[in-house]
């Protein structure tokens, strides 16, 4: 009988939820639910327990959490470092791929022969996967082959040329760099989108007012690009504060040398799986995430709250 | 005038000068790779930037790589896994962002913000909890495990994506099919056409990091028999790391073939990308 009578969907009486959208929605729900959202705080209350003996866990409150931050000579400074090390990657993706990704799309949305070619070639590291790029990297840079040293020495810049991945002082930087390369086509191709979406008439009446290209695009295009370069930033945190791929594949889950490239997520592996000089704790690692979690939403937040106080234009 | 056209000229020379130097900084790297995998130990190293010739083509490092990996499996489980979780995120995600375009209930909006979540926070961040429940499933070290997850993680960028394309289907048409009894089932179906464009830019999007992930083969299925591409190449690699010939020819089976697929369907994608971040 219930059956029958959400069978007529439109009707305008009180009735049951329809069983038709129970049916489209339900797959999703449940999978995304359970395989997603369900772990997601599962894990953040992970982080309050712990195992006192073999099988049993115990409600430990924020002690976890404390040992992580405060008394733990191995915790403590490890944490200290992965967290600068990820706002580092995080801020070296900001400042370099974003302004040239910007500078890409803005000379690719003026009338370029060849413009989709560019485009094609400039996106293609994007679809290969961190784990590969990075290998691809470690070859050319490697000073056995000696590729980028001969670019460099044919720049005459042949006395900069050293083994950046296994410097303490570059391997970070250096690791930052390749995921920057590699997904320069993104946020390139997301400007790109934006730029040429602007109507024309916008910059001829600027034209027949004497503006210069340079005007034009700091007057007109720059104030229409704000909300996308905001997107962006926001993408290119939450993409660069995780970043596990490239750091794993070359220097392993001990983040060398010397824990130089160790980030967020690195440490959070090693926490949770264990090393070879610390020992697996599940309950430990779900407290890291939890911190990356915390981490995550505040620059979230952030995010929204600059947004509502920044004047942007709509078209 | 012919001044104000030198300046211009110059301007256009500089401004391919800069996309070449970028559209090679892009591909040269790979593309050096690809070209030394087909060379001898000796050629690799003395003149990296040529072709391969009739003396120095030697494919000892394919033979390393098909002796003592499982490439061929790597790529049946990598196909396998994003394949079914393709297929299944585009169905599902269609599914909900039909009902969410189309239909006004009470909880609309809450399950759209439910859906948003899983696009700002990474879901690699619920791991220790979701290898636990992975486990009480019995699904360690399957390549179900890795369905499951992908599909949960790329239903929420389906989802926003296919709810503003299916917003703009006219209604008119839904109704007209409604006027001739077809069944709500009935009216999706029709609809599925239309969207087309839409699912195919989300199938683009979403297979890229399905393919490439790292984080959850290692976690939820790290063994020889159900390792992905990227997993198998980078243990491959790790354990011949010293051996150039096979590590050349490791990096060149586990990019090339993507790369032939992207290029040809670069174009389609890219304007299928253009068009989404303008809607969006």
């Amino acid at each position: 009988m219930t059956a029958s009578l959400s069978r007529s969907g439109r009707s305008k009486h009180r009735k049951p939820f329809p069983t038709h959208i129970i049916v489209f929605l339900a797959p999703a729900v449940v999978i995304y639910g359970l395989f997603m959202i369900y772990p997601l705080f599962d894990s953040l209350r992970l982080g309050f327990f712990a195992q006192v003996t073999r099988g049993v866990e115990q409600f430990v409150g924020f002690d976890n959490y404390v040992t992580l931050m405060t008394d733990d000579a191995i915790l403590q400074p490890r944490l200290l470092n992965a967290l600068k090390n990820s706002f580092l990657f995080f801020a070296v993706n900001m400042l370099v791929q974003n302004p040239i990704a910007l500078m890409l799309a803005a000379v690719l949305s003026t009338k370029t022969r060849g413009g989709l070619l560019y485009r094609i070639l400039i996106f293609s590291p994007a679809i290969l996967s961190l784990a590969i790029a990075g290998f691809v990297w470690r070859l050319v840079l490697s000073p056995l082959w000696g590729i980028v040293y001969d670019m460099l020495k044919a720049l005459g810049l042949g006395a900069y040329a050293q083994p950046w991945l296994g410097l303490e002082s570059t391997a970070l930087i250096t690791l930052a760099l390749i995921s920057a390369w590699q997904f320069l086509g993104i946020p390139m191709m997301l400007y790109y989108a934006t730029l040429i979406s602007i109507p024309n008439d916008l910059f001829e009446a600027a034209y027949v007012d004497g503006a210069t290209d340079w005007q034009i695009f700091w007057r007109i295009k720059l104030p229409l690009l704000m909300p996308m370069i905001g997107i962006i930033s926001l993408l290119t945190y939450i993409g660069n504060f995780n970043a596990f791929d490239v750091i794993f594949a070359l220097k392993g889950a001990d983040a060398g040398p010397n824990y130089a490239s160790d980030t967020m997520m690195t440490f959070f592996y090693r926490t949770f799986f264990g090393s070879g000089f610390q020992k697996a704790d599940p309950h430990m690692g779900a407290s890291v995430a939890g911190t990356m979690f915390v981490i995550l939403m505040a620059g979230v937040l952030i995010y929204f709250f600059i947004r509502r106080r920044i004047k942007t234009y709509e078209l | 005038m012919s001044g104000i056209d030198w300046r211009h000229l110059a301007t256009k020379v500089m401004k391919h000068w800069m996309l070449i130097a970028f559209a090679l900084l892009s591909t040269a790297p790979v593309a050096l790779v690809v070209i030394n995998s087909f060379k001898a130990r000796r050629a690799i190293f003395r003149n990296p930037y040529h072709l391969p010739t009739v003396e120095t083509f030697d494919l000892v490092g394919y033979e390393t790589v098909f002796a003592k990996s499982q490439f061929h499996v790597y790529y049946f489980n990598s196909l396998f896994v994003t394949l079914i979780a393709l297929a299944l995120i585009l169905l599902f995600g269609t599914m909900v962002a039909f009902a969410l375009a189309e239909y006004s209930f009470p909880g609309n909006y809450l399950l759209r913000l439910f859906f948003l979540l899983g696009i700002i926070i990474p879901i690699r961040l619920g791991s220790v909890s979701l290898l636990r429940l992975i486990d009480s499933l019995d699904l360690i070290g399957t390549l179900w495990a890795l369905i499951v997850v992908y599909i949960a993680g790329g239903l929420p960028f389906a989802v926003f994506i296919l709810t503003q394309f299916m917003a703009q289907v006219p209604g008119e048409l839904k109704d007209a099919a409604r006027v001739d009894g077809a069944s709500e089932y009935r009216v999706f179906w029709l609809i599925l056409p239309i969207i087309r464009p839409a699912t195919g830019t989300v199938a683009a999007i979403s297979i890229i990091p399905m393919w490439n992930d790292l984080w959850f083969p290692l976690v939820l299925a790290p063994g020889e028999a159900t390792r992905t591409v990227t997993l198998g190449a980078q243990q491959f690699m790790g354990q011949f790391s010293n051996d150039w010939n096979a590590l050349l020819a490791a990096l060149s089976l586990s990019s090339v073939p993507v790369l032939i697929i992207y290029f040809i369907s670069s174009k389609q994608l890219l304007q299928g990308l253009t068009a989404g971040a303008i809607k969006n």
